[in-house]
């Protein structure tokens, strides 16, 4: 037998569910304890904003809402790796990441509060808005990369989809075009096992979701999405050789969704609630946490100082978003084009005209 | 201009050629991708030279997937680039579409202006070259209904050059349809001194008195001829090439139908729901008064575009035209 060719996808997780290293062979990041303090308070800010975030929609002070509960070692890792001049091409429960590069929690609560304000980021500037449409980011950000690519620049762009966005043509489009142009990105999977209803293996019959970037000929790897060490690690290696010239990476994150997909859902429906409770012994936050602890860099008096000024702050972005007025009848005519061709300034006018103003 | 007065006429598709020349020449935010555009210099040849001027980053053969030239585009032109991405037949656009729609057409609004798509995707439209399944649909209408983006479809050598200039510098998307069966119809003289043309406005081809006869793109040429047939009979015919379909220059068509008080829309896309619906119904709007005929339309039919040994019977001949000519003006 000749083989063709062959691979192998490597797994890697650095701390157990209790928070304890494995091995000897950690990353550098598993050293920075500054950092690694950082990323923590990151993390647990967003799940803070999380609940926060779902408190409202519940109470109709907020639109549909996807909650990123589960899900912050992975995106946290996402954000934290990657230098501001990179770009961003988030799916659409990104936040830890997005937090981490300057987009603010009032913009996200803009956003699924119904304003098209909350994509206007004070932040990093030059990073995608969510990308509700499955997996289109993908394609952008390998875009983007081409541009980086052309112009000379040292910059990488990552985009991030969903075990359920790699089912889709953009995501295998995309790896094959960051392939076969050699561009500097790295499409990271956040596999959380649901996609709404449907679970990971009627996705597809893949060992890994990782391996689907053998095929575009990048560089591909699977680690515990629960473990931010792992895939902080996993993001500074691939972001490193991107930047270098050296190819673009597929990176699996395994993780679990523990909220429901959005607030318009209930995975009552479709998921047994032993698999969830399983799910939380393997969560993110508290592994961290403890592992911090055993160094000695967090302890009970510290998180309980940061939990409370998690609260103040959320409170303070929650409120700032609900006393934002509504923007005024004639923003659905502005930015349509940069200069409004005379149907649109016609059309503009009368509904200006046809408003009735209360202020 | 001294290059300029020595330039020997050139055909529409030539046209495209020296309006991509001429922008990548002048502006390096400015590259070119698709199929087969590079080393081929596109199955047309509309990008015939580019890649051995410009290199291959500058002028880049993508895979084979219209998804991927879509979202590559639309990841550029948000970096600041201005891709210029061709699809090589407008029947292989479809799956641009997503990308289009979801993303480019409203990419500057939904960010408050923040991001914008400063895009054109090109490609060859419509029917009359006895090419192949899929290769001659006329699809503007589709395109028509999407808020954000601009729709634009040359009829001459020079429109073709000045109105691709004016789609690269557009800082919004623009689908730009070349009427492939007119590429090389004809040769004009067509300085290449990087004018652009006017988007939004049509273009008033012939003056008339007695009927206004719209069309845009390859039927344009019918059209033409519809009106040199009707000027034997001592009929006066005014032609007006709509070409940018979107947003739409009605005050245009207004003014002539209000001196002629008579319309015949011609285009060879299929009737419903087509872009004549669009003029016909704010002819209805705003020129009832106007009128002293009912408007005219002669297009394809409601079906799809046949293969080739029956292509032109699908398509508006110029007897059509007359005849709907002559329709209007025996109502008096």
């Amino acid at each position: 037998m000749t083989i063709a060719a062959s691979f192998e996808i490597e797994y890697r997780q650095y701390l157990d569910t209790d928070g304890n290293p494995i091995g000897s062979n950690l990353p550098p990041i598993a050293r920075d304890l500054e950092q690694l303090v950082a990323i923590y308070q990151l993390m647990s800010f967003t799940r803070v904003f999380d609940s926060k975030a779902i408190a409202l929609q519940r109470t109709g002070k907020l639109g549909t809402y996807a909650s990123s509960l589960g899900h912050e070692a992975a995106h946290a890792a996402i954000g934290s790796a990657m230098r501001p001049e990179d770009v961003l091409a988030p799916a659409y429960r990104e936040y830890a990441a997005q937090f981490w590069r300057g987009v603010t929690p009032r913009e996200v609560l803009l956003y699924w509060g119904g304003d098209e304000r909350g994509n206007d980021f004070a932040g990093p500037r030059n990073d995608f808005a969510w990308s509700v449409p499955i997996a289109t980011q993908c394609l952008h950000a390998a875009g983007s990369a081409l541009a980086f690519k052309i112009r000379g620049e040292k910059r990488v762009a990552v985009s991030v989809c969903g075990d359920g966005g790699s089912s889709k043509a953009d995501f295998y489009a995309a790896l094959n075009s960051v392939g076969a142009l050699e561009l500097p990105m790295v499409l990271v999977v956040v596999n959380n096992q649901w996609a709404i209803s449907v679970p990971r293996s009627r996705q597809s019959a893949a060992k890994t979701l990782a391996q689907k970037g053998i095929a575009g000929g990048l560089h591909c790897l699977q680690v515990d999405g629960n473990d931010l060490i792992a895939c902080r690690g996993a993001m500074d290696e691939a972001l490193a050789r991107a930047r270098e010239g050296g190819g673009g990476s597929v990176i699996e994150m395994v993780t679990y969704r523990l909220h429901d997909h959005t607030t318009a859902d209930d995975a009552r429906r479709y998921r047994d609630d032993d698999e969830v409770k399983a799910a939380w012994q393997r969560e993110p936050l508290g592994r961290l946490r403890a592992y911090l602890t055993r160094l000695g860099a967090w302890d009970d008096e510290k998180d309980g100082l940061w939990q409370a000024q998690c609260e103040a702050r959320v409170g303070e972005e929650v409120d700032a978003y609900l006393n934002t007025r509504s923007q005024p009848v004639e923003a659905m005519f502005d930015y349509l084009y940069a200069e409004a061709p005379l149907d649109i300034a016609q059309q503009r006018a009368l509904a200006v005209a046809r408003e009735v103003r209360h202020d | 201009m001294t290059e300029a007065a020595n330039a020997a006429p050139i055909t529409l598709i030539e046209g495209v050629t020296q309006a991509l020349a001429w922008e990548m020449a002048h502006d390096d935010s400015v590259v070119v991708l698709g199929e087969d555009v590079g080393v081929n210099g596109g199955v047309f040849r509309a990008t015939v030279g580019l890649q051995d001027t410009f290199g291959p980053w500058r002028v880049i053969d993508t895979p084979l997937c219209e998804t991927t030239i879509a979202g590559l585009t639309v990841g550029m032109a948000v970096q600041g680039m201005k891709p210029v991405a061709e699809a090589q037949f407008e029947g292989f656009i479809y799956p641009m579409l997503e990308h289009l729609i979801c993303h480019a057409a409203r990419m500057r609004y939904r960010t408050r202006g923040r991001l914008s798509c400063p895009l054109v995707v090109r490609a060859p439209w419509g029917g009359g070259i006895r090419a192949p399944e899929h290769h001659s649909e006329a699809n503007e209408a589709l395109f028509a209904n999407v808020p954000g983006l601009r729709i634009v479809i040359p009829s001459s050598p020079a429109r073709a050059y000045g109105l691709l200039l004016a789609a690269i510098r557009d800082p919004d998307p623009v689908i730009f349809f070349e009427p492939k069966r007119i590429y090389r119809q004809y040769k004009e003289l067509v300085p290449d001194d990087g004018e652009a043309l006017p988007l939004d406005v049509c273009f008033v081809l012939r003056d008339g008195s007695d009927v206004t006869l719209v069309s845009w793109g390859a039927t344009v040429k019918e059209t033409l001829e519809a009106a040199d047939a009707l000027e034997a009979e001592g009929i006066s015919a005014e032609v007006i090439d709509v070409a940018t379909i979107k947003p739409l220059d009605f005050d245009t068509i207004h003014e002539s139908v209000t001196r002629t008080g008579r319309c015949v829309i011609v285009h060879e896309a299929p009737k419903n729901v087509g872009v004549g619906a669009e003029i016909a119904a704010r002819l209805a709007e705003q020129a009832m008064y106007d009128l002293v005929a009912p408007v005219e339309r002669v297009t394809g039919y409601d079906t799809h575009m046949p293969l080739f040994r029956l292509e032109m019977k699908y398509m508006p001949g110029v007897q059509r035209i007359v005849e709907a000519a002559k329709r209007t003006l025996a109502v008096s």
